[in-house]
């Protein structure tokens, strides 16, 4: 072979491999994970953004793990159609993001009992009630700065930017009641809990995440969901102006 | 050396005197710079008595391996220009069996330097305390004060919280110090293994499960330090930092009055664990081991923290 061929046969046997990389690495690794965009659906400086966390989910490869969704932009929550099993949603730059969470897990105690105190919303508290099922609470809102997960079995998760220095534990149903079995949630008993903050004033990436080590079959709960984009752990977008 | 020789330039003395003529002054010069140039400016810098130790550490070591260094790259250099093969030279270099005189100068030279660098070393573990290190539950080198601020590093995937015992116990994801007192960092972790970094202190110590990893540093001067785990420890290792800040002793018991009447106030005091040195997770203060009877307790699929184990193995504390 002469030195021309073997010269055009390296670089075409390397431009192969690299474009297998490519492909490896944005299809796995980074694809098929939908971004619930946000960032056009402020007004007024404010966006509500809805999502919920489940005992299960839809995916027909890890369906026993816990996991987030995100619903879509303005739609009804009480519609599967609504709700996309993803954890990486965009929002616009400086501006108040008021947070809904519609938790239908059940309760399990943090490990750090310090992560039950919110911190980083407006006002330093969030505002959580508990529901039968839809349209049907079982108490008063209350609004609160802590939410202790040891004495009283009542918080599933936490939804944590730490970077933005917001901690908010995440209520959880009645223990007594038997949780919803299809996801995305419409029935069955829930916490519904919301809690404002505002966006940083220029764009980035911001991780979130849950501190409640809830990785079901992984050791110490840490593995699974809690590693996993699109489970317990995701990324908020925020798009600057 | 013989080689050089036959090839017909200078005495095998005279190599060694130029090439050493050379190497000097280079050295001299280097040496100077390293010092008063370079070694202010090499990190951690000097924001602590363990960092200004460790600079301190970094600038000798320098100092001693920059006349190494240079050593080699003159004599790389000297035999490539003089002893490099000239046209119509075709003669093989003469059969060379040893040199005694350069064979006992170089282990002496390198012993020398290593065992000092051995000696140099301890001895910089000692002085400063441990030098900023995790010495164990035990530490052997401690500072000369009972005066010691207590801090626990906890580390849990993906954060980092502080404990202030003298505080009342509280706890909080921010880290500020006092400038000019001893610090004792109490570092364990909750879950799997990470490492404290608090880069410009000059601190670093691996947080493990179960274990109490003591790490000491005095601050010296005000400003921000980064906090970094320096342990892979799972998806978001690298987002595990953030900053902390040395003020004035004033201005840190304000902070941390202030702190601690607020998680009191809140109710956060009362609820966390009674404070220790370190925390079973699987063991829950206010549930006990009972944590397995406790109707609702369920992740997922039922588990908290799911093992191998069978059910009602009673290495297996949270089937329910």
């Amino acid at each position: 072979m002469s030195v021309p061929a073997r010269v055009v046969t390296l670089l075409v046997a390397f431009a192969l491999v690299a474009l297998g990389a490519v492909y490896v690495v944005a299809h796995f690794v980074v694809g098929n994970l939908p971004t619930v965009d946000y960032s056009h659906a402020a007004s007024g400086g404010v966006v509500n953004v809805v999502l919920q966390e489940d005992p299960q989910n839809d995916s027909s490869s890890r369906p026993d793990w816990v996991s987030y969704f995100v619903m879509k932009p303005g739609a009804n929550p009480s519609l599967q159609s609504s709700w996309v099993h993803t954890t990486l949603f965009s929002v616009p730059a400086n501006t108040r993001v008021n947070m809904t969470i519609r938790a239908y897990d059940g309760c399990t105690p943090p490990r750090n009992n310090f992560w039950t105190q919110v911190q980083g919303t407006m006002g330093g508290v969030m505002a959580f009630q508990q529901f039968k099922d839809t349209n049907k609470p079982m108490g008063p809102v209350h609004v609160t700065p802590t939410l202790n997960g040891w004495s009283h079995c009542a918080v599933g998760h936490t939804f944590a930017i730490p970077s933005l220095h917001l901690f908010v534990p995440v209520g959880s149903p009645d223990a007594s009641a038997s949780l919803c079995g299809s996801s995305p949630c419409v029935s069955g008993p829930f916490t519904l809990q919301k809690f404002s903050f505002m966006t940083p004033p220029h764009g980035g990436e911001f991780r979130w995440q849950c501190f409640v080590p809830c990785g079901g079959g992984y050791v110490d709960g840490n593995g699974g969901p809690m590693q996993t984009l699109g489970y317990m752990t995701g990324q908020m977008t925020v798009v600057g102006s | 050396m013989s080689h050089s020789a036959s090839a017909g330039s200078a005495p095998d003395a005279r190599h060694g005197l130029r090439i050493f003529l050379i190497w000097l002054p280079l050295a001299i010069v280097a040496d100077l710079l390293i010092w008063f140039v370079w070694y202010p400016h090499l990190p951690p810098g000097r924001m602590s008595d363990q960092a200004q130790g460790q600079q301190f550490d970094i600038a000798v070591i320098a100092v001693l391996a920059a006349p190494v260094l240079l050593f080699v790259w003159v004599y790389f250099a000297y035999a490539l220009i003089v002893w490099r093969r000239r046209p119509g030279d075709d003669e093989d270099g003469p059969p060379i069996h040893g040199n005694t005189r350069v064979q006992a100068t170089w282990i002496t030279a390198t012993a020398v330097i290593v065992l000092g660098l051995f000696v140099f070393g301890t001895v910089q573990l000692i002085v400063p305390a441990g030098a900023g290190a995790g010495e164990g539950p035990s530490p052997t080198w401690v500072p000369n004060t009972n005066n010691t601020l207590q801090v626990q590093v906890i580390g849990q995937q993906w954060a980092f919280t502080y404990r202030f015992p003298q505080f009342g116990g509280m706890e909080t994801t921010q880290l500020f110090l006092p400038m000019g007192e001893q610090v004792q960092f109490n570092v364990t972790s909750l879950d799997v293994i990470h490492s404290f970094w608090a880069y410009q202190l000059g601190v670093k110590a691996d947080a493990n499960p179960g274990v109490n990893n003591v790490a000491f540093a005095k601050p010296q001067q005000l400003g921000s330090f980064t906090v970094r785990c320096n342990e892979l420890c799972g998806l978001w290792h690298g987002a595990m930092f953030n900053y902390g800040r040395v003020v004035t002793p004033a201005a840190f018991q304000v902070w941390a009055r202030g702190l601690q009447a607020r998680e009191a106030r809140i109710g956060l005091l009362r609820d966390l664990p009674p404070y220790a040195l370190t925390y079973d997770p699987t063991v829950l203060p206010q549930l006990g081991k009972d944590i397995v009877k406790v109707a609702g307790i369920t992740g997922a699929n039922g588990y908290y923290y799911p093992s191998q184990l069978q059910s009602g193995d009673p290495g297996d504390p949270v089937s329910p």
